[in-house]
């Protein structure tokens, strides 16, 4: 967490390229809300989910760029030479992306309610919707981690920023899934697992209180979790080959 | 807390071999032993197998055969005990440059499971004694490589492990740093027992620090012995000059091999092992000087570990280096 906090160059770009991004498109996309049946008259309150999935993406970059650093300067090493665990030693690594998931979503969603964005779910509904950015973030956190230990270097794990870039953008991002005319996109987005972590955040921002949208989320940062987390384990098995 | 298991604090090997896949056998079968207290140097050029055994030992790396003890335990089936008992300073400092010397110190405290009140009074003592507390709370990115090496040092001390693996750790210092490093290795084998197995391809580290040396080259160990015993076992010292006159060389060969069998020399030289060893080099001055043969240069070459490779290998440690030890980096935990 400590050396998390101590690299401006890996938090500034997480904080403020979303915040770019987001300006950008509830400036550009604002007459969209004119759409019939779209579900809010506010694009920016819409286009406000984005940003966590964003935040959770560099996530992926972040905590394994740290780890693929750990192994080429030996470190893990080090570490390996200790009795600590390799779970325990996961579990560390992942620290850091609980404290950048929290910076992330409370910077967010300040910035976003002082440029008018609406929460309809109140105070409450902040709450969650901090506990579902922290929990995509650390989700994604494990894949940058399993990409880490699979490569061990971190020009790799950082080749996979456009990757997961165009998950987002072949998402419901720009529109409801329902409004989106296109087929092949529109079944490409309803395959989108990035489509519901989405529909969760907007659920707490303008829809009100939605328990299948949400479970749906929570689900998913829970289903990437274990799936992350079980690959990181194993490849660090292998990687930290110690008898 | 560092333990010791019934074989107390030495290194037992036996036929350690191993092998990486679609390479040669970075280790190739050694067997050697190091007792308790012992300054072991562990001499060869790059891609000798040194660093593989180094990771070995140090159960960072399964061996392909073979069976050794550290500190009593086993290698492979006792890893967590060897680990316990060793500290190691693996050939790069392994370092997060984020990170300053206390935080280090308090990590590497923590996870070897000191006491809270311990932690803190064992890394201020360890970072006093390599000279690193006025720079303890400094980041260590900012460091020389000097003191990199120290505090690389100082942590593979935090648990006091009664056995310590040095995989080069001089390479790329200063002779400040470097002979600094050297008094503190000294210390810790002299004043407190510490078992020390040390990586070198500095001839003059393995001379200055190691009780005795093994010469490691393919994987293979080709000479053992305490570094003046394996000096002797080569032969005796050259003398070798060069005449003022270049016609009287002819001349001098034949002075100087009144004192021994003629030797390899430079053109413009003569050279010859001397039987009676340095002390005769006085009478070679006179034998010279009642010949009237006027010299330019008067060399005397006692045998170096360099030499002893030369003997055993047929090379010259000096760039007889291969590439990196096949697979070593991939296989290990980022093996350095």
């Amino acid at each position: 967490m400590i050396r998390t906090l101590r690299q401006p160059a890996q938090i500034v770009p997480a904080l403020v390229f979303p915040m770019f991004l987001l300006a950008v498109n509830s400036g550009g996309l604002r007459d969209t809300t004119d759409l019939p049946g779209f579900p809010t008259d506010s694009y920016l309150t819409f286009a406000l989910a984005v940003p966590f999935v964003q935040g959770a993406i560099f996530s992926v970059m972040n905590t394994g760029t740290d780890l693929a650093r750990d192994i080429e300067t030996g470190f893990l090493n080090r570490l390996a030479l200790t009795p600590l665990r390799g779970a325990a030693l996961l579990s560390g690594l992942l620290a850091g992306a609980v404290a950048l998931g929290l910076l992330q979503a409370a910077t967010y969603l300040t910035v976003g309610l002082v440029a008018g964005a609406e929460l309809t779910t109140g105070f409450a509904g902040a709450l969650v919707l901090v506990a579902l950015s922290v929990s995509i973030t650390v989700a994604f956190g494990t894949l940058g981690l399993f990409a880490a230990l699979r490569s061990g270097s971190g020009e790799a794990v950082q080749s996979l920023f456009p990757v997961f870039f165009v998950f987002l953008f072949i998402s419901a991002m720009a529109l409801p899934l329902d409004l989106i005319q296109t087929d092949w996109f529109r079944a490409v987005a309803t395959a989108n697992p990035v489509t519901y972590l989405l529909e969760a955040f907007r659920s707490l921002l303008f829809e009100g209180w939605d328990l299948g949208a949400l479970a749906l989320g929570f689900g998913i940062a829970l289903a990437v979790l274990a799936v992350g987390m079980t690959a990181a384990t194993g490849a660090l098995k292998t990687r930290m080959v110690r008898t | 807390m560092a333990t010791t298991g019934q074989g107390g604090s030495g290194i037992e090997v036996e036929g350690l071999v191993r092998e990486f896949k679609n390479g040669p056998r970075a280790v190739d079968g050694i067997d050697l032993q190091v007792a308790a207290g012992e300054i072991y140097g562990f001499l060869g050029p790059n891609g000798a197998g040194k660093s593989t055994t180094v990771l070995m030992l140090t159960t960072l790396l399964p061996p392909t055969a073979g069976t050794a003890r550290v500190a009593g335990f086993d290698i492979v089936a006792e890893g967590p005990l060897v680990r316990s008992s060793i500290g190691a300073a693996l050939q790069e400092a392994a370092l997060d440059p984020l990170l300053s010397a206390r935080e280090h110190m308090r990590l590497q405290t923590a996870l070897h499971g000191l006491g809270k009140g311990e932690r803190q009074a064992r890394g201020q003592e360890l970072l006093e004694r390599v000279g690193l507390s006025q720079a303890a709370d400094r980041r260590v990115g900012g460091y020389s490589g000097g003191m990199k090496r120290r505090l690389d040092l100082a942590l593979a001390l935090a648990h006091r492990p009664r056995i310590l693996f040095l995989d080069e750790p001089t390479t790329g210092l200063d002779i400040q740093s470097r002979t600094a490093l050297w008094e503190e290795v000294s210390r810790l084998a002299v004043d407190e027992g510490v078992t020390v197995f040390l990586t070198t391809q500095y001839l003059e580290e393995a001379d200055a620090l190691a009780g005795r040396v093994g010469i490691i080259d393919h994987g293979r160990i080709v000479a053992e012995g305490t570094p003046a015993a394996l000096k002797a076992e080569i032969g005796r010292p050259t003398v070798e000059a060069v005449p003022q006159e270049p016609a009287d060389r002819d001349r001098l060969a034949a002075v100087l091999e009144r004192f021994g069998a003629s030797a390899a020399a430079s053109p413009r030289a003569a050279a010859a092992r001397l039987d009676g060893g340095e002390s005769q080099l006085a009478e070679v001055v006179r034998a010279l000087d009642s010949e009237g043969i006027a010299i330019e240069t008067l060399q005397l070459h006692t045998p170096s570990l360099d030499d002893v490779f030369l003997a055993k290998t047929g090379r010259s440690l000096e760039g007889a280096g291969d590439a990196e030890e096949p697979g070593a980096e991939a296989e290990a935990v980022g093996a350095t």
